[in-house]
């Protein structure tokens, strides 16, 4: 068992945040509170006997079972230590699936989170570009990788076809992507008055899909 | 081309119209003349997405060597392109993006869909992907295999070659646009459901919500 466990329990010692660990193939999984997941990650980021300065990913399982709970997956490496630690976060299904972003942590969260947001309709707080990543933004049959999902999706093909095909393919990146890359006022103007009057579609609410 | 060989339009729905010009010498050999040139000056314009797309680059290279049938010069701008050859899996997002290359090819032209993704879809019977790319660009040769020999794909080009030398000025037809309907698509969205339907393994998947 990986010393980090005991290290998270007697540092979070009240109200339970530190949840069951066990051990599986070599790697230890710990299991912390979703209010609690932020300000864990972050000790264990700062922390400098725990130093865990590699986010290597986030992930989501669901499980066949209906009764068993969301997880989120977050790897952890140590580079310097060479120490490996998962962290895992239980969200009931029953409930909004949403969490807080760690963003703020690793950049290297803005990107997995969106993957997780695409395809599992987890949301991330505080996250400065929630949208989906995979899927084209205005893909509204909802979220691939949950169970309730039909293999061939929600519409008919001729459905998906005549969307697929009204798709804006240059309308692309956001407002934001753009305005960070300083190339937005380098388009074309056309190109920039489509943008400007949001022909990417309308994103679908994550709530209704 | 010089000849102005209009089809009447009035004839009932199921007679056979015969050409008012009919086939000579003079048509006949420049048929000749301009298909021989057509089909063994090919460029191809290569849109691999998928392990095909690998075949394909054999298929170019130096120990199958597609140039021997005149098809030397990969063109990587649809502008220069007489050929469309789709090699792998077509998913959504891509459909916008080869009816665009499509669209921007000059006529004549002509598409070859390699391997069984983008003939059928192949094993991806999927939310994410088009079943077959006969549902966004009209196709002339289909190379089944997964994914195709070089050998294969030679063949489908020689089938190709035949099909051109078989084309003749007088039909018109053979040169038209098929621009997508008002509707967004290229076929009848009951054609289109229907020839996406699972089949083989798949039908024993539930197509469910």
């Amino acid at each position: 068992m990986n010393p980090s466990v005991q290290a998270l329990r007697h540092h979070f010692e009240e109200g339970g945040a530190i949840g069951r660990a066990l051990e599986s193939c070599g790697d230890t999984i710990v299991y912390v509170q979703a209010s609690m997941l932020p300000r864990a990650l972050e000790f264990l980021k700062v922390t400098p006997e725990q130093d865990y300065d590699y986010l290597v990913d986030v992930t989501a399982v669901e499980y066949r079972d209906a009764e068993r709970p969301l997880e989120l997956v977050y790897e952890l490496f140590s580079l310097r230590r060479r120490a490996q630690l998962r962290v895992k976060v239980e969200l009931d299904k029953s409930e909004d699936l949403v969490i807080d972003s760690i963003v703020p942590l690793w950049n290297a969260a803005n990107w997995l989170e969106r993957e997780v947001y695409d395809m599992f309709g987890v949301r991330f707080e505080g996250h400065p570009d929630l949208r989906r990543i995979l899927m084209w933004e205005t893909y509204s049959e909802g979220h691939p990788l949950r169970k309730d999902f039909p293999l061939r999706g929600r519409f008919s093909r001729s459905e998906q076809v005549r969307r697929a095909l009204n798709m804006n393919p240059e309308a692309h990146y956001s407002m934001e992507e753009l305005s960070i890359a300083q190339a937005y006022h380098e388009l074309p103007a056309d190109m920039r008055d489509r943008l400007a009057r949001d022909e990417r579609g309308k994103v679908p609410d994550p709530e209704s899909s | 081309m010089g000849l102005d060989v209009t089809q009447p339009t009035d004839a009932p729905p199921d007679t056979t119209v015969v050409s008012p010009v009919s086939p000579n010498w003079v048509t006949t050999k420049l048929d000749f003349i301009v298909n021989w040139a057509r089909s063994n000056s090919l460029w191809p314009m290569p849109f691999g997405t998928a392990c095909c797309a690998i075949e394909f680059m054999a298929t170019a290279a130096s120990r199958f060597d597609m140039a021997r049938f005149g098809m030397e010069r990969m063109s990587f701008s649809p502008r220069q392109a007489d050929v469309l050859i789709c090699a792998g899996r077509l998913p959504f997002k891509l459909a916008p993006v080869i009816r665009r290359i499509y669209d921007q090819m000059p006529q004549p032209k002509w598409v070859i869909s390699m391997g069984a993704c983008a003939s059928t879809g192949g094993i991806f019977d999927t939310y994410a992907m088009v079943q077959g790319i006969d549902t966004v660009v009209p196709v002339d040769v289909y190379v089944p295999g997964c994914p195709p020999r070089p050998e294969g794909l030679l063949y489908g080009i020689l089938m190709l070659q035949k099909k051109i030398r078989g084309e003749t000025l007088a039909d018109r037809t053979l040169r038209e646009e098929h621009p997508l309907d008002e509707r967004g698509l290229r076929m009848s969205p009951r054609l289109l459901d229907e020839i996406s339907e699972p089949f083989g393994n798949s039908i024993h998947q539930t197509r469910s919500g």
